[in-house]
């Protein structure tokens, strides 16, 4: 197959991008597939037009990759590509609307409310604060409602910290979502496939001296891993149940990462949902795909012949 | 129905995914992946305008005539170019180093001269034969973030003095070596970048050199001057290096970073003779010898090309650079303030009350102009309220662009510290060490 991972783009996750595609390409390069790496650029669109290509592969994180722009554009130009299409990963990107889709579909995910930086504005930002730890109570956590790699999320236990964890999470976009904290066992599943033939690999238990932030996921040492998770078979299943009814109930498609959160009465809640997952050497995906004993290129080279065949 | 993988065996181990984990010495678990250098991967694209960079502009180099020097280095002294040369350093090449010197006042010999790969690596040579752990070094306040690095990874701890529009300031210098003697900590050396100070951008004052010269002289504290910059200057000619009036009392690292090209990695280290040969002894368990081909290339650069007149082309390619920055800062950030520098590569800006430079960045990265925040030059986190803007790399017109972008970016900070108050828009404090293209 020819093929082309683009990596890279303008986004905060620049970094993340291109370290997970150069290992795509090099797990990938043994296979007798040609394979390119491209960044997304303004070479783009014509390398897509005069490449023989088969099948591309967007790993780029973070805006413009995961919020259906790139897939938009793959789309309108024909070409077959790797992941969810574009309108459902729209719909995935922005966390307070896929929260809503998979609370309405009865799938548990934190509470959480949507505060644009506009509000806080118009309505006074002492008075919005002082109405989100009255209704949520403390701890929450702040993060940008279109987001990854924990870039601009804040775990706030004291009220005082409340202003600067907004500040610090509209730098990356203007609109914050705030959710309840649960406490519990995270677990990252690595779902594949689409629709009824989507499968969970084994969760991959984190955990974490300190908040899971930016240096904890990407600083090799800081977090501990368990993979399968510690978990009962009962909670085993719960886990994966609900990774599988969020990829299916916003339709992702051949590969997602959703990211869980196990409180201690056994509610599995849904906290995030990732269309192109991380696939750096430290990343969870990786690491659930050796935990079920597969191989990185084999499972690499199953997701792009599907979205290959599928045109 | 389980739809996951079956028979999956069942662990209790845990992985960090680093086997060597506890195996690290505790400096090195003190480092830390910044979300704030992830933030720089995006700089280096074409869409964004960067401030960011410390890189010489060498566009305006001879690239033709350079080529054929490097095939002529290559056809006719290639068993030289391509092999192991001597720890100190090529001898022909030392000796012109001490032609370079002259223009500031050193007089040295040859066997003064240490080459090393770029003068960052005589920052960590001699911060290697100097400080333990704990050891106090005294730098300006800003200081270079490269030697803060170094300084860093020795496990010094750095007291910042502070600086004006004349540099390090002498009464701030002897009260705080006074202080540090008072509560029995061991000051090993000065750290200063007395010429277009980076990132100051502040020139020390012909006045000052021998009072900084004196005063520690008299508290027995050695001097580290690191002048990449000296050539640079717009208006002046070049001031006397503080070298030049203490030829005991201080290490001098020279570069041929900015006055030629920075790709080429030679910098060299002038030392009193004792200091020399440990410099030397140091700098070959690291590197066996600086490499022969780079100084074969200097050397003859110095020797067939036009260097003076080339270090002239460049210092009125930094003075229009410097121009249009200075005029787009007043026409687009009025409220912050700046130095004018007259001379080097940057201009240090002060931002409008409650802002932080630091806070700010992803911000800037979406609005595509990156910089430098301040806390970036301090080691103890301080700085938020400063940036560093480099002229040296994009054309005026460039930097004309990424001002008024920086600008829509100071506007919306400044929207959030009028919701949010100051305090809320400070960042953490926490030291962040920019990649070394940024240095």
């Amino acid at each position: 197959m020819e093929v082309m991972i683009l990596a890279g783009g303008l986004s905060h996750e620049r970094d993340v991008s291109l370290r997970s595609g150069r290992r795509v390409v090099d797990a990938l390069r043994d296979g007798g597939d040609t394979v390119t790496l491209h960044d997304v650029d303004a070479d783009l669109i014509p390398s897509l037009r005069s490449d023989k290509l088969d099948v591309v592969w967007p790993i780029v994180h973070g805006a413009s990759g995961e919020d259906g722009s790139l897939q938009g554009l793959l789309e309108m130009l024909g070409v077959p590509f790797v992941g969810t299409a574009a309108k459902e990963a729209r719909v995935a990107w922005v966390k307070p609307v896929a929260k809503a889709v998979l609370a309405r579909a009865g799938i548990a995910t934190p509470d959480f409310v949507t505060l644009p930086q506009s509000l806080f504005r118009e309505v006074g930002a002492e008075q919005v604060l002082t109405a989100i730890t009255s209704h949520f109570g403390l701890p929450v956590v702040v993060k940008p409602a279109r987001g990854g790699s924990a870039l601009g999320v804040t775990l706030v236990t004291e009220p005082e910290q409340l202003a600067h964890a907004m500040v610090h999470c509209f730098a990356y976009g203007d609109i914050a979502l705030v959710e309840r904290a649960v406490s519990g066992t995270e677990v990252a599943v690595a779902v594949l496939g689409e629709g009824a033939s989507a499968r969970t690999l084994p969760g991959v238990e984190i955990v974490c001296d300190g908040a899971y932030d930016y240096d904890a996921r990407y600083n090799p040492g800081r977090v501990e891993y368990f993979a399968p998770a510690r978990l009962s078979e009962e909670l085993t299943d719960a886990v994966a149940q609900a990774a599988l009814a969020t990829h299916r109930e916003l339709g992702l498609r051949d590969l997602s990462r959703v990211d869980v959160i196990v409180a201690e009465d056994g509610t599995v809640n849904v906290l995030d949902i990732n269309v192109a997952p991380g696939l750096t050497e430290v990343s969870l995906f990786p690491q659930a795909v050796a935990a079920a004993g597969l191989e990185l290129t084999a499972v690499y080279r199953e997701i792009l012949r599907g979205a290959a065949a599928r045109g | 129905m389980n739809e996951s993988t079956p028979d999956v065996p069942r662990t209790t181990e845990g992985t960090r995914l680093d086997p060597w984990f506890d195996a690290y010495a505790a400096r090195a678990h003190r480092m830390r992946a910044s979300e704030i250098r992830a933030l720089f991967a995006v700089a280096s694209r074409p869409e964004v305008v960067s401030l960011a960079g410390g890189m010489p502009f060498i566009g305006g180099l001879p690239l033709d005539d350079i080529g054929e020097m490097m095939s002529r280095i290559v056809r006719e002294r290639g068993q030289v170019a391509l092999q192991y040369g001597s720890g100190q350093g090529d001898e022909q090449l030392r000796e012109q180093i001490t032609q370079v010197m002259a223009l500031e006042g050193i007089s040295a010999h040859p066997d003064d001269v240490v080459v090393t790969t770029g003068s960052q690596q005589g920052l960590d040579l001699v911060t290697n034969i100097f400080i333990n752990p704990g050891d106090v070094i005294v730098a300006e306040a800003p200081s270079y973030v490269g030697a803060l690095g170094v300084f860093r990874a020795r496990e010094a701890d750095v007291v910042h003095v502070p600086m004006d529009a004349e540099g390090l300031i002498p009464a701030e210098l002897e009260q705080t070596l006074v202080s540090l003697k008072a509560a029995g900590r061991r000051v090993k050396f000065l750290y200063t970048v007395p010429n277009y100070h980076n990132p100051a951008g502040v020139t020390l004052s012909l006045e000052r050199r021998p009072q900084i010269v004196d005063i520690c002289a008299r508290h027995g504290v050695l001097i580290l001057e690191d002048n990449p910059y000296g050539l640079l200057g717009f208006d002046r000619e070049p001031m006397p290096a503080l070298r030049s009036l203490s030829p005991e009392g201080v290490i001098y690292l020279g570069s041929f970073s900015k006055t030629f090209a920075p790709g080429y990695r030679v910098g060299w280290a002038v030392a009193p003779h004792a200091v020399r040969e440990k410099l030397v002894l140091a700098s070959e368990a690291a590197i066996l010898s600086p490499s022969n081909m780079s100084q074969l290339a200097i050397s003859s650069y110095l020797d067939h090309f036009d260097w003076q007149g080339q270090i002239k082309a460049f210092r009125e390619q930094y003075r229009e650079r410097r121009d249009a920055m200075i005029s787009a800062l007043q026409e687009y950030i009025p409220s912050a303030t700046w130095n004018v520098p007259d001379g080097g590569f940057y201009v240090w800006v002060k931002l409008p009350e409650g802002l932080d430079a630091k806070s700010m960045l992803p911000r800037a990265v979406t609005a595509r102009v990156a910089y430098v925040a301040g806390t970036a030059f301090f080691m103890d986190g301080s700085g938020a309220d400063h940036m560093r803007l480099s002229y040296c790399y994009p054309t005026p017109e460039r930097i004309r662009e990424g001002v008024r972008r920086l600008a829509t970016v100071v506007d919306a900070e400044l929207e959030t510290v009028r919701i949010f108050g100051a305090a809320a828009a400070s960042s953490d404090g926490s030291v962040d060490f920019p990649a070394p293209d940024l240095a």
